[in-house]
């Protein structure tokens, strides 16, 4: 086994610490009971209970979750799709703009898509609100799906799946029988994806928002524009927990279904 | 015919909602700005059959675009996005490539684990990551406050609302986006060839300029679009972390729509950004196709 040398050890650490440090001081803050961020007047959850108390923020956290489960659950749907296209439907008329019109949101500035979608949006006379909010998010994330179910697709053995159709199956059936267990788990993180980046979305959101519909980093940024504010400490602590658990429990759970495939693989080979 | 069903939908809604709405704007920076609703002149109106629509192809003109090139800002604004972008991709290159070489040396079974940690601030808020450097840039911020009591300096450093806070703030946000192309081609190389270069009396040094980055060079390309890209018309990252003085053009087009209501030169802004990115986002795609055609 390789041993790590003190340059890449210390590389790693620095780089890692680079990466952590400010997320845990915000953590540390948020349990401060003064009201100047950076000077700690011992340990207090009062501004958790404030935030609790704050129904402006409930009413966004509602509206984002919203924005987050239908327009991720669309994307991933669209997105699944777009990369079935990309990696196996061939030659077809304006294959290269498809392509381009995938790969291109993922660099996009918000700016530039948030305007485009208004005017858009404005043009056709929709009014804007939380409908406008999730069009919008659904058009950005279904690209990311797509790029990672894609990748998926292409390292996936297409023999497997011409088996089942020697053996008798129907295409639809070979794809829910063969294809889509092993692209599963590109598809739940592309759907995971897709929700973080709807909950994250600042720019796109603030273009497509009617009055009525803001969303929590809208609510968050104006919140901190002017300075730091510790309700936001206590928020953003919450999430980092939330996402936290999530990514971590999702790393666990994807690594048991690899060993067990492995272990399935080799017992179906053995025998 | 189902796979022109698989084909039609993701591709319609992509025209729909990405292709036709750059049309509109490109259309509306061609238009004037008026006090109405939606605020700027002339509308088509279809109604009107061909006249309507001579009548709106008379009213458009380049003069938002000339509107741009007479005032200072604009072009002061595009420029010093493209350097903010590109020194802030060099410096993030230069923090991203040490990790990531450090990733892929790690004993194989600490890999996944260091992968999911340079992953999960990627899944965290960017806007809450951007957030908590505030507390610790500012004038009585945690930096300075250790930099005090070190000694290092007598004058609390003003950071927070700098260009400096900027470079930091993107180095910081983009850094994953960075890392994970550069480790991907640096674990498939190949170690027998580092070997057999030092074999042949290539110093360990040498041996990483000749080897090791070159063959990690579609890493770091992906990895520097990636950076460079949404760098340059970041927003968030200038309006949190930056000054009255920071020049961002990404910031220009939102106070140019939400508060000045001109959607005519915002859209015009918007056109000539997407005019400077169109080069690198085709390479940018073609790389990544190459790269998968090459996978598969």
């Amino acid at each position: 086994m390789r041993r790590l040398s003190w340059f890449n050890l210390t590389s790693l650490t620095l780089g890692l610490a680079f990466l952590y440090l400010p997320m845990v001081i915000l953590v540390i803050y948020s349990f401060n009971g003064g009201k100047l961020v950076t000077v700690w007047a011992g340990f207090s959850t009062k501004w958790y209970g404030a935030l609790f108390h704050d129904k402006a923020f409930l009413k966004a956290a509602w509206i984002t979750l919203k924005v987050a489960v239908i327009s991720s659950t669309v994307a991933t749907l669209l997105g699944t799709m777009a990369a079935l296209v990309l990696v196996r439907a061939g030659r077809f008329f304006g294959r290269t703009l498809f392509s381009g019109m995938i790969y291109a949101p993922l660099v996009m500035p918000d700016v530039i898509t948030g305007l485009a979608l208004l005017l858009l949006f404005i043009a056709i006379g929709l009014d804007r609100g939380v409908f406008t909010i999730i069009l919008a998010h659904i058009t950005f994330s279904m690209c990311f799906v797509s790029v990672v179910v894609a990748s998926r697709l292409q390292s996936f053995d297409r023999s497997l799946e011409e088996a089942a159709l020697d053996l008798g199956c129907t295409p639809l059936d070979a794809f829910r029988s063969v294809t889509l267990p092993i692209i599963a788990p590109a598809v739940i993180s592309g759907w995971l994806l897709a929700f973080t980046l709807s909950l994250d979305d600042l720019v796109i959101s603030s273009f497509t928002s009617g009055p009525s519909s803001t969303t929590l980093p809208i609510k968050i940024f104006s919140a901190v524009r002017l300075g730091v504010n510790p309700e936001i400490n206590a928020l953003s602590t919450i999430m980092i927990a939330i996402v936290s658990t999530g990514v971590i429990t999702a790393s666990l759970l994807s690594k048991r279904s690899i060993a067990r495939r492995a272990r399935e693989e080799q017992e179906a080979f053995a025998s | 015919m189902r796979r022109l069903a698989l084909i039609a939908l993701p591709y319609l809604w992509l025209l729909v909602l990405f292709l036709v709405p750059f049309l509109i704007v490109v259309k509306i920076s061609l238009s004037d700005q008026a006090l109405a609703i939606p605020p700027y002149t002339p509308t088509l109106d279809l109604s009107a059959g061909w006249q309507g629509i001579r009548d709106w192809a008379s009213g458009l003109d380049l003069e938002n675009y000339w509107f741009l090139t007479d005032d200072p800002l604009y072009w002061k604004a595009y420029l010093s996005s493209l350097r903010i972008a590109v020194l802030s991709t060099l410096l993030t290159l230069m923090v991203g490539y040490p990790i990531a070489y450090g990733m892929a040396r790690a004993p194989d079974h600490w890999r996944p684990t260091l992968m999911m940690l340079v992953i999960l601030p990627f899944w965290t808020s960017f806007l809450i990551r951007v957030y908590s450097w505030k507390a610790i840039l500012s004038q009585e911020g945690l930096l300075n406050q250790f930099l005090l009591w070190l000694g290092v300096i007598h004058e609390p450093l003003t950071i927070l609302n700098t260009n400096t806070a900027v470079y930091i703030g993107i180095v910081y946000t983009y850094l994953p986006f960075m890392i994970l192309p550069i480790y991907a081609a640096l674990e498939k190389l190949d170690q027998s060839l580092l070997e057999a270069a030092e074999d042949l009396g290539c110093s360990r040094l040498s041996a990483f300029w000749l080897i090791t980055v070159p063959l990690s060079k579609q890493g770091i390309i992906a990895g520097c679009f990636l950076v460079f890209i949404p760098a340059m018309g970041e927003f968030v990252i200038p309006a949190l972390l930056g000054g009255s003085r920071t020049l961002m053009i990404g910031k220009v087009l939102w106070e140019e729509f939400f508060s000045n209501r001109d959607w005519p030169v915002a859209s015009a802004v918007a056109v000539v950004l997407l005019m400077i990115l169109i080069v690198p986002i085709i390479l940018f795609q073609r790389n990544e196709q190459r790269n998968r055609e090459a996978e598969g």
